[in-house]
Parts: C-alpha cells; sequence; structure tokens
C-alpha cells in the first residue's frame, strides 16, 4: 500500500537525519566531521527536543564512537553513525570488528577527500578505502535517494541471512549541503515496512534456543578468539552474508517501491537508457544525475548512449553488470578516487575485471575525476561520449586511463 | 585438516561462544612456575592478594598457600613481592 507522502526542501544530510529519526533509532553515537556534520548535529537537536528514544553518544574519537556503535549493536540495539574521511580512516580497525561481529550498523557517509593537503570537499577516496572492510556499501545519486537509502539499509543490514553493516554513501557537498525537494513518507508506514529488527537463534549450552545477541539472562561471549583452525571459516561466513545481501537489496528495492513509487534500477544497478546502447559509462554516485541529462541530449541527436549507475558497490554485482553491458562496444567506467599505483581506479579494475569473460566485451576506459571537490562540467561528461563513440568505431583506445577535468 | 573440525555452514555466526567459560583453562601455557618454599613462608598471604589471576588460595585447613596451576600463568609477581623469598620461579621439571 502506498504511504503518504510530503514534499519537503532537505539537504542530503537532513534528509538522513530524518530517516533515521523515523527508522526507530535506539543509539547514535558519533563524533562530528565535515560534511557529515549536519547530520548528527540534526539528530541531536530530535533528542535535545524530546522527538526521538534514542540514547545519543557523544564520543572522543572516530574509533570510539565505531566501538560505542559496536557495542550496542550486539545488545540488540538498532544503531545508527555517520562520517566521512579521516573521521572514516579513524574507524578502519573497527570496522572490521563490526562486520566481523556480523552486527548491522547503520553509517551514513558523506563522501570527503583525505588528507594531505587538506580538503574538506568531496570525493569517494574514504569510502573506497574501506571497500574490504566487510561492509555493505550503497551509494546515492541524490538527496532523495540518501533519505530512501538509509531505510533500506537497516532493513538489509538486519536481514538474518545477511547480518552485516552498511554504509550508505553520499557525496560531500554536491548531496549532503545542496538543498533538494525531498519525499518523506509518514512515520507510520516506515515502522511497518523496517519492523522490529529481527535476529539469528544461537543455543546455548543448556541446549536452550536464544537470539544471538549480549544479554545478562542467556550469557554468551562474542568475539572469541580464532585461531588458523577456524578463522578462515568465519571470513566464508561473512562472504555468504554479501551473496545474499546480492538478493536482499534487491528485495528491499521494490518492497520499497511499493510503499513509495521510487525504485532505483533493480537496486544493485541503476540502468538508464542501456538497452540498445553502443556507448556506455559506469559511475557511482551523484554524477549519474548530469550524466542522465546528457544522455537524454545525446539521444535527442541520434546517439545510442546510455548510463549505469552502480547503486550497490559491495556486494558487486557481477552477473547484473554483466548483463546490463555485455552488447556495448565502448564502455568508461568514472572513478572519483584514486588507486595510486594502479590500473586506474577501484571501480575501474572490478568493472574491466567482470566484463572480461563476456565473449565480446567492449572496449573500457578509465576517467578519474572529481577530486578534492574538483567540479564536473556537463561539457566534460559529453567529451567522454564523443570518445567512446570514436572508441567503438576504431575498437581501440589511446589511453585506458585518463583525468578528467586536470590541468597539465 | 582433521575430520574433527566442522566447516563454515556448521559453526556459529561471527565464533559467537554459548558454553560457560568455567572450563577454559587459561594456565597451560606458561614458562615458568612458582616454586614455595614452606620453610621461609611466613603465611603473610602478600602473594594471594597480588596475584593477577587470583590462582594462589590460602588454605586456612592446612595453614599453607596452594597454587592453583590450571590458572597460573607464570607471571612470577608472587616470586618478585615475595618478602621472605619463599617463591622461586622454575621451569618445569627443575621443581626440585
Amino acid at each position: 500500500m502506498k504511504a503518504k507522502q510530503e514534499t519537503i526542501p532537505l539537504n542530503g544530510d537532513e534528509a538522513v537525519a530524518l530517516a533515521v529519526k523515523q527508522c526507530d533509532v535506539d543509539v547514535v553515537a558519533a563524533y562530528p566531521i565535515t560534511p557529515q556534520t549536519i547530520i548528527v548535529e540534526k539528530y541531536s537537536e530530535y533528542v535535545a527536543n524530546g522527538e526521538v528514544q534514542t540514547e545519543f553518544v557523544c564520543t572522543e574519537s572516530e574509533h570510539s564512537a565505531m566501538t560505542a556503535c559496536l557495542a550496542a549493536a550486539v545488545t540488540g540495539a538498532r544503531t545508527f553513525t555517520a562520517s566521512a574521511s579521516a573521521g572514516l580512516a579513524l574507524m578502519h580497525e573497527m570496522l572490521f570488528v563490526t562486520s566481523g561481529f556480523r552486527a548491522p550498523v547503520v553509517m551514513a557517509v558523506a563522501n570527503r577527500a583525505l588528507s594531505a593537503p587538506l580538503n574538506i570537499h568531496g570525493d569517494q577516496s574514504d569510502s573506497m578505502a574501506e571497500r574490504d572492510s566487510g561492509w555493505i556499501h550503497v551509494y546515492a545519486e541524490n538527496a532523495q535517494e540518501a533519505y530512501d537509502n538509509i531505510i533500506q539499509a537497516f532493513k538489509i543490514g538486519e536481514d538474518i541471512d545477511v547480518s552485516l553493516p552498511v554504509i550508505v554513501g553520499l557525496d560531500g557537498f554536491t548531496i549532503s549541503h545542496t538543498l533538494e525537494n525531498v519525499n518523506v513518507l509518514d512515520d507510520q508506514s516506515i515502522k511497518q515496512f523496517i519492523g522490529e529488527r529481527p535476529f539469528v537463534m544461537v543455543t546455548t549450552q543448556e541446549g536452550k534456543t536464544v537470539p544471538f545477541k549480549l544479554d545478562p539472562a542467556n550469557p554468551m561471549t562474542l568475539g572469541p578468539n580464532a585461531l588458523p583452525n577456524y578463522y578462515f571459516e568465519f571470513k566464508r561466513q561473512q562472504e555468504e552474508g554479501m551473496r545474499n545481501a546480492l538478493r536482499k537489496i534487491q528485495e528491499v528495492n521494490s518492497e520499497y517501491a511499493k510503499i513509495s513509487g521510487r525504485n532505483y534500477g533493480n537496486g544493485l544497478i541503476d540502468a538508464y537508457e542501456l538497452d540498445d546502447a553502443e556507448i556506455a559509462i559506469v559511475c557511482v554516485g551523484s554524477v549519474a544525475g548530469t550524466l542522465k541529462v546528457i544522455v537524454d541530449e545525446l539521444r535527442q541527436e541520434g546517439m545510442k548512449v546510455g548510463v549505469l549507475r552502480l547503486r550497490t558497490f559491495r556486494p558487486f554485482p557481477l552477473e547484473e553488470l554483466r548483463n546490463a553491458l555485455k552488447e556495448v562496444k565502448a564502455l568508461a567506467v568514472m572513478d572519483k578516487s584514486m588507486s595510486f599505483g594502479g590500473f586506474g581506479g577501484a571501480v575501474f579494475s572490478e568493472v574491466r575485471s567482470a566484463l572480461y569473460e563476456v565473449n565480446q566485451r567492449p572496449t573500457i576506459v578509465n576517467y578519474i575525476f572529481g577530486l578534492g571537490g574538483r567540479d564536473t562540467n556537463p561539457h566534460e561528461l559529453r567529451k567522454i561520449f564523443e570518445d567512446l563513440a570514436r572508441i567503438a568505431k576504431t575498437g581501440r583506445a589511446e589511453m585506458s586511463v585518463q583525468y578528467l577535468g586536470l590541468r597539465e | 585438516m582433521s575430520t574433527k573440525e566442522k566447516g563454515w555452514r556448521e559453526i556459529p555466526i561471527a565464533g559467537v561462544c554459548t558454553k560457560s567459560s568455567i572450563g577454559f583453562m587459561t594456565g597451560d601455557w606458561k614458562t615458568y612456575m612458582p616454586v614455595r618454599d614452606l620453610e621461609k613462608c611466613t603465611t603473610c598471604l602478600t602473594c594471594v592478594m597480588l596475584c593477577p589471576e587470583g590462582a594462589i588460595k590460602w588454605r586456612p585447613d592446612m595453614a599453607k598457600i596452594e597454587f592453583d596451576f590450571s590458572f597460573c600463568k607464570g607471571c612470577g609477581i608472587c616470586a618478585n613481592e615475595c618478602p621472605t623469598k619463599a617463591i622461586t620461579m622454575k621451569m618445569p621439571g627443575e621443581e626440585e
């Protein structure tokens, strides 16, 4: 059943804070950092005004914030935090602990460049550096999606077959600080949609079946050590959670569409005009909005172009990506972060690797762009499609990796 | 790999341990072990109070201290703190 909705002007950070408020979160532990600050600032207002029943913990660092979130989550609390850049980097150790504990913490990351040189503006270096931390990574295209993704993130991460923490990425400033009209669902519909947090059941030494959480009534040890004879098996379990998330993300995307009228592709990939596209661009995050406008313009001019936005980066939607791109002749992958000394950016290497087994695979090139908040203009994006048209014709690219909008 | 060890589908999520830790013998990997000299021991009980593992017990029935080697990690604090040098740290097998 469709939920009641109201359109209100919100920036991405405010939209995230409102979504968290509506998700009936028990614990928020956070440390402020630009461009995430507005999220916890706004949320602390909700707490101060008594609009939520959340335990709000001000910690002395992001490492402590993530530790507090993990501790709260393993007692059964629905838990949220937000961070960016250096703050996320400081959490690094605890990100692995949280996913290893299978604690479904949800974290908004307002994507920002990493120092040095010091830069507070948007790029995706921070969360891309946490690619292998065992968290699910979902990226929003705009403030509306940031709002929707937070609500979906709790339902995905808390699913007992998934049981993993979720990062919801929103591009710093481009989404976090830009005011948009956001369609907001009513509290009751969201409460019904996400429901109570479910628990994996485990057996105690007395043979009782109890929820997997810290509870004095049913004592258990969480996070013990595992020696070389068992550690590997636990990592394989986490991988299974990721594989289950591929299915769960799609389910939640379509369930959410039923109440909100909004869906994001199949939840994993958001394909735009790809059906008969001969050339296409793969991207992550807000740049997709501009790309879709360019695609409309070029379609008017008769070019068969399309865009594939990777909404979910972890788990990586290998099959879906292959199927969507197997007919494309030339493909560009856009990376808003660097992998120094690597062959192109993180998204490029994965997409290129995914298409290796496609019989007539496209020629694939990489554009690194937008680092440190460098603006990306429509005419620059248009030029990528023009490059691709040339590559499609000749079947070869002169340069595999290029920098978009960089001064030589 | 031993066939007794379980596969990843059979083991509990995230290594959760629902067994009581009472059965875990934490002192089975020590290098040195304390040896008491009851002639020198004045039963002042300094060692009992300072043992970080609670592995030294005062047995009033026998008027002696006693080590619990299941939990003693061989740290040597007792030997270091004993005012009458009644405890010495030795390798297992050198106790006598």
